[in-house]
């Protein structure tokens, strides 16, 4: 990516934390953010601070899960920053899209309450840039193997010999089907 | 592993290792027929499958630009991609979740057993059950299906348990964990007993499905009379003055081109590349594309009804853990005029897991109604709709002459509305399904759009004159006689199964065809 993580100051860093906002520093050309909690941090090649912050909170609006740090959600950022790094239309679409959030209400959309995001979102639905940040955000941020314990979801198997001993018929409830519907499982 | 000459005109040339293709190639290096296979995909395995669903999906689906369009949903949302088929050795045959079943008697004959449908096109198939019979019985036996030949069924994983507590809750008798060409007890080859893995849809990392990957290309390899070309994508069939085919046209992996001659060809693309193929090879004397004097090719594309039921319980499913088509119900099967709809359909158990749960619950969604459903998923159970739909002469695959391919040839748009027929089988398998999971207790029920198309079907249909479609009772070009179509494309009808057993038992059947007649001199 050629992207600088700025973590070698971390302690520094969290120092300079503003009280209930992100923190942005610039070098090199990247952006790098902090979240409150020193919990998250991104790097950034393309997309500004404050397409950053905009993006993030859309994420998450679009794909609310309250038990979900932003740690999560910021993973998408990043991830929709390397698509942007490759691709100049992606860029523009992303700028030109916060620009046109911000415009709505002639103040910063990530100011606006949250009833307000939600509608200006809403109205810009069927927009490329809206579709844009829903299809990348559907995709990354339940990509996330991090995040698949949170729902439960145990991912691959064959590297532990599959489910067969792993609990695939471990079903604590309803019918118990009869043999000839549902045979006993080969074990060697 | 053979290598043949470009110039060696005495072979015959496959385009596309799949299920119909990969078996057709093992079938006749058998018979002691020389084969060059050309498969636009690379060679995978189970030790380089990802069992990650969007990594395996960027390894083995066919991403190259497709269009769309039509009333169907997926136009509106995977524009692109209209199906979800692969481009690797082995075909989507690495994909498929092993489902083996057999067509009914009544399917062969869908114009006479369902009438004049308006705005169908429907036709009777050219071969009946009874002809097919001993070719299931030889794909049953080379799949190792299991309930057939003493193979045990698998067992049932917890997906399965929550559809039979419902059916049977229903009345439903016909329910079990399936034919599937998944080994229920491991095999002297070395292939593995299913072990539950899950991920059947991204390669079985334990070789436990079946797939030509694995199977019929090695066993032909083992011949010395294959020839297996990965990255070869074939590009133009050519022929002669005679109207006789010649060879292939094919850009290997660095897009340099060559021309490899062959006594037959045989197109098994699936049902959008294969009559992609014989339009873009279209020539002075087959203008309209080659083996096309009906018109028919590209015509008839078929899907399947599909669509899927996902319902939540007030304990955990995980349903994602072990085989993805666990199990069946095949009480809706029948053909039955007075639910309101010609044919049948089959309620399959399926899974998906978190990401691709995600992609494909209500696809375009978002917001707080979306996410207080996906925080339900390791509660849910799943079931995927999969009935007979009607052949259309519109539902088609067309050239996309404003949009080219890395080679600069048009790509394949498809164009599919419903039925109303479709629809009303769809209604009636959501409202069967969900009775069922409400049966099982459920909490909520979310019917779920049809996904990408996985059953590509029809386009190049067989039929019993030659003005009603593009191949014979054998898979043979009306026009062309040393031309086969060897995939799903030459179904006349799609009944109600998932097709793959009997694309493999038309492979096997097709193999002896061409035997004879290379032997006869008559192709």
């Amino acid at each position: 990516m050629g992207t600088r993580r700025i973590y070698e100051n971390r302690r520094a860093f969290l120092r300079k934390l503003v009280q209930g906002t992100a923190t942005v520093a610039i070098a090199g050309g990247a952006v790098s953010i902090v979240g409150v909690d020193g919990a998250w941090a991104m790097s950034l090649q393309s997309i500004d601070a404050r397409g950053a912050k905009t993006l993030l909170r859309m994420a998450r609006l679009m794909y609310p899960h309250d038990q979900l740090g932003d740690f999560y959600y910021a993973k998408v950022v990043e991830d929709l920053d390397r698509e942007a790094t490759g691709s100049p239309e992606t860029a523009r679409l992303l700028r030109d899209g916060v620009a046109v959030l911000d415009e709505a209400y002639g103040q910063p959309w990530i100011e606006l309450s949250e009833g307000y995001q939600l509608q200006v979102m809403e109205k810009i639905s069927a927009e490329p840039f809206l579709g844009k940040v829903r299809g990348a955000t559907v995709v990354s941020l339940y990509n996330n193997p991090t995040l698949w314990p949170v729902f439960a979801y145990q991912g691959s198997s064959a590297e532990y010999g599959g489910y067969l001993d792993r609990g695939f018929d471990d079903l604590a409830w309803g019918e118990i089907p009869d043999e000839e519907a549902s045979p006993e499982a080969y074990r060697g | 592993m053979a290598k043949y000459d470009l110039n060696d005109d005495h072979v015959v040339v496959i385009v596309g290792s799949g299920a119909g293709g990969g078996t057709l190639a093992n079938e006749l290096c058998q018979k002691g027929i020389d084969v060059v296979l050309l498969e636009a995909g690379q060679r995978q395995g189970p030790d380089t499958f990802i069992n990650d669903e969007w990594a395996s999906f960027a390894q083995l689906a066919w991403l190259d630009k497709r269009t769309t369009s039509g009333s169907w949903r997926v136009a509106r949302d995977f524009p692109n991609l209209p199906a979800w088929i692969c481009k690797t050795v082995g075909g989507s045959t690495t994909h498929w979740a092993g489902a083996s079943l057999r067509f009914q008697e009544h399917e062969f004959k869908a114009r006479t057993t369902y009438g004049a449908i308006d705005g169908a096109n429907l036709l009777d198939w050219p071969i009946t059950l009874a002809e097919l019979e001993p070719f299931y019985d030889r794909a049953e036996k080379k799949m190792r299906v299991t309930r057939t030949n003493g193979y045990p069924g698998l067992p049932g994983n917890n997906n399965f348990r929550v559809m039979y507590t419902g059916a049977k809750r229903l009345g439903y008798k016909t329910v079990h964990t399936g034919r599937m060409a998944i080994n229920s007890t491991p095999l002297d080859d070395g292939r593995s007993s299913c072990q539950q893995a899950g991920f059947c849809f991204q390669g079985c990392k334990f070789g436990a499905k079946w797939s030509t990957l694995y199977t019929e290309i090695p066993a032909a390899e083992e011949t010395g009379r294959l020839d297996l070309r990965a990255g070869a994508q074939a590009l133009k069939i050519e022929h002669d003055a005679s109207g006789k085919v010649t060879g292939v046209l094919y850009a290997d992996e660095k897009g340099d081109q060559h021309l490899q001659k062959a006594r037959v060809v045989c197109v098994a693309g699936n049902s959008i590349e294969s009559p992609r193929l014989l339009l873009n090879s279209a020539s002075s004397m087959f203008p309209d594309g080659l083996g096309n004097s009906s018109g028919q090719v590209g015509r008839n594309y078929m899907r399947h009804t599909t669509g899927s039921v996902y319902a939540t319980f007030e304990k955990p499913v995980f349903m994602f853990r072990g085989t993805t088509m666990a199990g069946i119900i095949q009480d809706e099967a029948h053909h039955d005029p007075k639910r309101g709809f010609a044919g049948g359909y089959e309620l399959e158990t399926l899974s998906l897991g978190l990401p691709f749960m995600a992609a494909f619950l209500d696809p375009g969604a978002w917001g707080r109604e979306f996410t207080r459903k996906m925080d339900q998923y390791s509660h849910m159970a799943g079931m995927w709709i999969v009935g007979e739909d009607m052949p259309r002469e519109t539902n088609r695959v067309t050239l996309n002459t404003e949009v080219k391919d890395q080679f600069g040839l048009p790509v394949a748009n498809v164009h599919f509305d419903d039925h109303e027929n479709d629809e009303r089988m769809r209604s009636h398998a959501f409202r069967q399904g969900s009775e069922v999971y409400r049966a099982a207790g459920a909490l909520e029920v979310y019917e779920v759009p049809p996904y990408p198309s996985t059953h590509n079907l029809g386009s190049n249909r067989m039929s019993a004159e030659a003005k009603d479609g593009v191949v014979n009772r054998h898979g043979q070009s009306w026009d062309v006689k040393n031309l086969f179509v060897s995939d799903g494309s030459q179904f006349t009808t799609g009944a109600t199964e998932n097709p793959t057993l009997t694309i493999v038992a038309l492979a096997i059947r097709q193999a002896e065809f061409i035997r004879d007649g290379m032997a006869k001199n008559e192709i």
